[in-house]
């Protein structure tokens, strides 16, 4: 005991991660046998992150397929990853909604053993490296492509970071969408996006690029005013994350669509 | 080769005892109330940022008193635990019974297996959820060096001089106090036990609040500690002393 041989084998003391694989890697384990994923887990679409003048916001549809059938229209991919972060979720469901509960275990252990939270940069990358373990399971078709976006007090910023199924971690200035529709939600942002936008107006943009988004992509859920059930939505800034509640949600898609209605007017007739 | 001298279990035992009591007695002192929002921990900590008192999962809180390194090697783990347990199950399965069981059975191996005991105490602490408004499903398990543990209630001392302030603090102790009142009475005992001024620069004191959901862990810093005392200092003999303060500033 004791020595510095065992300095040589400190490793990562403040990971739940390396904990796990250490103690319990069974737990860890991602492997499946199966080649055809498409049966096995719904898949998650669309996700979206954008930076306004204090923060960010994400938004997610609740929509998760399964082939060519709705396996979920309430399904959450926007989580609280720690205080000043958020993570959403698109890929493969069951791995990415386990990957959510680790990454979360994971800011939350190194909070509690070293007295202070992560860096924004230092929560990117665990979670890098979590997608990377995740790596085998995703040449089997079970990819999960997280989006992960926060508040940097070191900085002073939003910023948002997404990801490749390998574990590439890419910043992105300004914003960013993932998944099916995530092309077409993109094209919408790109269009109103600017520098210095109030988080009302950001939190509207991402709304519109969602509903744009379940207009072109057909695994991606519009919101569903018969069943009221509407994107998540979730907003942060230096005062922490929050969600956005549905009554405000319902409001900014009813004005939504009511302009929408004022300019397919002449197209449909 | 000598043959080793016959020592009896009972001699070595108690001079292990001995050994870890000094070591305990050396330290200063912490006392833990049950207060009407929760339970309230006031450390005497002249290295504010060497924590004594920890928070482990949602609604626990860890105290410990004696060698710092030892006591740390302690939280860490039972950090692990906690988060262990509940990512295995779930977040409600994780109680501070059966972490205070764990640390019992550590404690008490390492008391009668190792050269050395653990020269420290610990208490680990929970409250119950917002709806249990009268804390009657909050505990404290006091942990000792030989892995004794106990359930306590209403208010716990440990440290140096840990009994003639439990003496004290006893005395001063009504149900439903506010985490302010609670304070100043925790540090004046404090003061009045060392016969010396306490400064809030030597104060660690943290709330394990149960009307917050969640995470009901949360440390006061030094201007809030100021705002509750009524004052940067408590003098000994002075009782009522900082609450005169208070009313002074409104």
């Amino acid at each position: 005991m004791g020595g510095l041989g065992d300095v040589t084998r400190w490793g990562l003391g403040s990971s739940f991660v390396a904990h796990l694989q250490a103690t319990s890697p069974e737990m860890l384990e991602r492997r499946f046998s199966a080649h055809l994923s498409e049966d096995l887990t719904p898949h998650a679409t669309t996700i979206l992150a954008l930076r306004f003048e204090s923060g960010i916001v994400m938004a997610g549809d609740r929509r998760a397929t399964m082939g060519m059938a709705i396996e979920s229209r309430n399904i959450q991919k926007v989580f609280r990853a720690d205080e000043h972060s958020a993570v959403a979720i698109a890929g493969a469901a069951g791995p990415a909604v386990e990957m959510i509960r680790l990454f979360q275990v994971e800011l939350e252990h190194y909070e509690k053993i070293e007295g202070r939270s992560l860096s924004l940069a230092g929560k990117a990358n665990r979670l890098a490296e979590m997608i990377r373990q995740n790596l085998p399971a995703a040449l089997q078709g079970f990819g999960v492509i997280p989006l992960f976006a926060g508040y940097d007090l070191l900085h002073q910023g939003g910023r948002i970071f997404k990801y490749d199924m390998t574990g590439g971690r890419y910043e992105e200035g300004d914003f960013h969408a993932t998944g099916s529709g995530g092309r077409d939600a993109r094209s919408f942002i790109k269009g109103r996006w600017s520098e210095g936008l109030e988080e009302a107006v950001a939190v509207a943009i991402a709304l519109e690029a969602l509903f744009e988004a379940a207009d072109e992509d057909a695994a991606t859920g519009g919101p569903d005013v018969l069943r009221g059930i509407y994107p998540n939505v979730a907003v942060v800034d230096d005062g922490g994350f929050r969600t956005v509640d549905d009554d405000t949600i319902r409001s900014i898609f009813d004005s939504t669509i009511e302009d929408l209605r004022e300019r397919y007017r002449g197209d449909l007739r | 080769m000598t043959a080793p001298f016959y020592v009896s279990p009972q001699q070595v035992l108690a001079d292990r005892a001995e050994y870890a009591r000094k070591g305990i007695a050396r330290g200063r002192s912490i006392v833990v109330w049950q207060i009407d929002r929760g339970i309230l921990f006031v450390a005497e900590n002249a290295m504010p940022t060497l924590h004594k008192v920890s928070e482990i999962y949602d609604r626990i809180a860890f105290a410990a008193v004696g060698r710092y390194n030892e006591f740390e090697a302690l939280r860490v783990a039972g950090v692990r635990r906690a988060d262990l347990t509940g990512y295995a199950y779930s977040r409600e399965d994780v109680n501070a019974r059966a972490l205070a069981g764990v640390y019992s059975q550590t404690l008490g191996q390492i008391f009668t297996h190792e050269l050395k005991p653990m020269e420290v105490e610990l208490l680990v602490a929970e409250v119950g959820s917002p709806e249990d408004e009268d804390g009657s499903a909050d505990r404290l398990y006091r942990v000792t060096f030989d892995g004794q543990i106990s359930d306590e209630k209403d208010v716990v001392t440990m440290g140096g001089a840990a009994d003639e302030l439990l003496e004290r603090v006893k005395a001063m102790f009504e149900p439903d106090m506010t985490d302010a009142g609670a304070l100043q009475k925790a540090v004046q005992a404090m003061a009045d036990q060392s016969g010396n001024p306490i400064g809030i620069g030597s104060l660690e004191v943290a709330l394990l609040d149960r009307t917050t959901p969640g995470r009901a862990f949360a440390r006061m810093g030094a201007g809030e500690i100021t705002e509750k005392l009524g004052g940067e200092e408590v003098a000994p003999g002075g009782a009522g002393d900082g609450a005169a303060k208070e009313s002074e500033e409104g």
